[in-house]
């Protein structure tokens, strides 16, 4: 059991991306030639290998308690290998054309991944800040990657400069937790929070402190304003990748530090969450209607989908939990779906990004505008596909604990936010036809049928991946 | 170990207790001073991304006084070994923003704050 015994073949699938990692930054580096595309196959080989490895891994706690295996955790990182492979497939085409042909790239990623996946198996606070860390500093330097680019560098220097802010305060917030409980392991905290006694105003604090923290990652409201910059700055590869895996990461790491040690808490944080919670929504669907940079769209759209996500976690229930989990399922498929199309706005050698661009698409490109409708439907929540599933288990968890009013704002705000949605639709199908985009490359309809297909028929077998996240959810509530 | 719940350095230096003791909460009043104080030093500083720099760095000393601090006064070593985690990270921190603010300049031929605003949000 947790204490006594090391049992370092828990984090296997963690070492061995590791080395991986530096092993293909030595391939990277003594290879004279352009190794770009053989270092990111070599990544994505890296990442499937991760996945067998945490599927076989068993369950337990190592390290001395500092790591945990459960099945929150394994599917947790499955989610965000998944995520980040297909992000790095999406870069290819990309990065040779922005002439961004450095093999460093993929290793970044990698490398952001183990941070994220230590994320998910952190069982003490210790760990989850040595994570976050790991995660965030490998994107600082991803999100300044056009060194030639000055929108690249200045969203490289916003996104460091708050990033590092939010550390500063989830710091502060642990260190608060330690002196006013007196541990840093979630199982000791755990047992020591279960007697109200315990519960000191310094212990709140701390924990408002890391919620702020977290939610900095999240980009959830109060902690948002980079999102859009960062977005809109950074290379669109970089910010499909940002704007999946590391949210599914650290929306996994809030509900595994908000159930696990704090657990016995709920009415201490719960309020703090639905105030973060209805904030996000609301800004996610309003301030996205002035938009007219398709990148800085998808910014508020996954403001307010945090938002939404939140809502499962503010019920504070497994059937919550489960909500919140197959959520993050729904909104990674369709994110990077829709951004492998984003990325495949292309004219004569340049990128666009206007919502304009899109005008007429459906006649010229009559797959890319069907595939872009399909994900526009799904996020707005439109029945048959994922996006509204995902809704639907977040909503009926909320309703299960009486949270009436959280559900209808929800409602109410996705609303609004199919407004924007169909407007893209509208601007695609209905507006007069502008000129052709090029050649969309294999790689990026690959990753757009992938996402496509999920978002489309998810609704057929929702049976396995729903049992899936339900599993994961009872395994925080032991 | 020090003695649980309070630190006395008057003892060490053959001084007094009782003239001047300085207390968990004093360590924690000037690891909050500093946290304010940079976090005021990002947010109002009008002129260098260095500046910025340095105030992240005097954020994650406050860290560091109040793990200390607390790791002397409950007995235990773990706040201690998380100090020593957060030096680490910070060095790194301090590298990776020296580095992003250098590819800054070579675009943008200044480190000023108020020509950051390239993109409006």
């Amino acid at each position: 059991m947790s204490g006594t015994s090391m049992n370092w073949v828990l984090a296997l699938p963690e070492i061995a991306l590791s080395v991986c990692g530096m092993g293909i930054l030595l391939v990277g580096v003594l290879q004279r030639r352009d190794t770009f595309r053989f270092c990111s196959m070599l990544t994505v080989g890296a990442f499937l290998l991760a996945a067998v490895l945490v599927i076989s891994t068993g369950q337990g706690v190592g390290y001395r308690g500092l790591f945990t295996d459960d099945a929150f955790s394994a599917f947790v990182k499955l989610l965000v290998l998944a995520a980040a492979a297909l992000g790095v497939v999406v870069s290819l085409d990309y990065n040779e054309h922005a002439n961004l042909r450095r093999f460093e790239f993929p290793v970044l990623v990698l490398f952001s991944t183990v941070g994220m996946m230590l994320m998910a198996s952190a069982n003490n606070l210790m760990t989850l800040y040595m994570g976050v860390e790991l995660m965030s500093l490998s994107i600082y330097v991803l999100a300044a990657f056009a060194r030639d680019e000055l929108r690249s560098s200045e969203a490289g220097l916003k996104y460091f400069v708050l990033g590092a802010l939010a550390s500063g305060l989830l710091l502060y917030g642990i260190s608060l937790v330690y002196g006013f409980s007196g541990g840093m392991g979630f199982t000791e905290l755990a047992k020591a929070l279960a007697d109200p006694a315990h519960v000191s105003p310094g212990l709140v604090v701390g924990i408002v402190f890391v919620v702020a923290g977290l939610a900095f990652k999240i980009s959830a409201v109060p902690f948002h304003m980079w999102t859009p910059d960062v977005y809109e700055g950074a290379p669109t590869p970089v910010t499909a990748f940002m704007g999946t895996a590391p949210k599914v990461a650290a929306m996994a790491l809030l509900v595994r530090v908000m159930a696990a040690p704090f657990g016995h808490l709920l009415g201490e944080w719960q309020q703090l969450i639905v105030l973060v919670s209805v904030a996000s929504m609301l800004l996610g669907s309003l301030a996205a209607i002035g938009q007219r940079n398709i990148k800085r769209l998808m910014a508020y759209s996954s403001i307010g989908h945090m938002g939404y996500a939140l809502i499962g976690l503010a019920a504070g229930t497994q059937a919550g939990i489960r909500g919140v989990l197959v959520y993050l399922v729904t909104y990674v498929f369709m994110n990077i779906g829709t951004f492998a199309l984003i990325l495949a706005m292309r004219r004569r050698g340049r990128m666009v990004e206007g919502i304009a661009d899109l005008s007429g698409l459906a006649r010229r490109d009559p797959a890319m505008a069907l595939g872009l409708a399909v994900f526009m439907f799904s996020m707005a929540g439109i029945p048959p596909f994922s996006g509204f599933w995902g809704k639907y288990f977040i909503f009926t968890a909320a309703v299960q604990q009486g949270m009436w009013a959280l559900a209808v704002i929800g409602v109410l705000t996705s609303v609004i936010g199919a407004f924007y949605y169909i407007r893209i639709i509208k601007v695609m199908y209905f507006d007069t036809e502008g000129e052709a985009f090029e050649a969309r490359p294999a790689s990026l309809s690959f990753v757009a049928a992938a996402g496509g297909i999920f978002t489309t028929f998810f609704f057929v077998f929702p049976a396995p991946l729903v049992a899936a996240a339900e599993l994961a959810a009872k395994a925080l509530f032991r | 170990m020090p003695m649980r719940g309070m630190i006395m350095p008057g003892t060490a230096m053959g001084g007094t207790t009782d003239m001047l003791a300085v207390g968990l909460f004093h360590y924690l009043f000037v690891g909050a001073l500093l946290l304010v104080l940079g976090i005021f030093g990002i947010f109002l500083n009008r002129k260098n991304v260095i500046v910025i720099l340095m105030s992240i760095e005097l954020i994650l000393l406050a860290v560091n006084i109040n793990l200390v601090a607390f790791s002397a006064a409950l007995g235990d070593l773990v706040g201690q070994v998380m100090a020593m985690f957060v030096l680490t990270v910070a060095a790194a921190e301090a590298a990776i923003g020296l580095a992003i603010v250098v590819i800054y300049f070579r675009n943008r031929g200044s480190i000023e704050v108020e020509d950051v605003t390239l993109m409006k949000g």
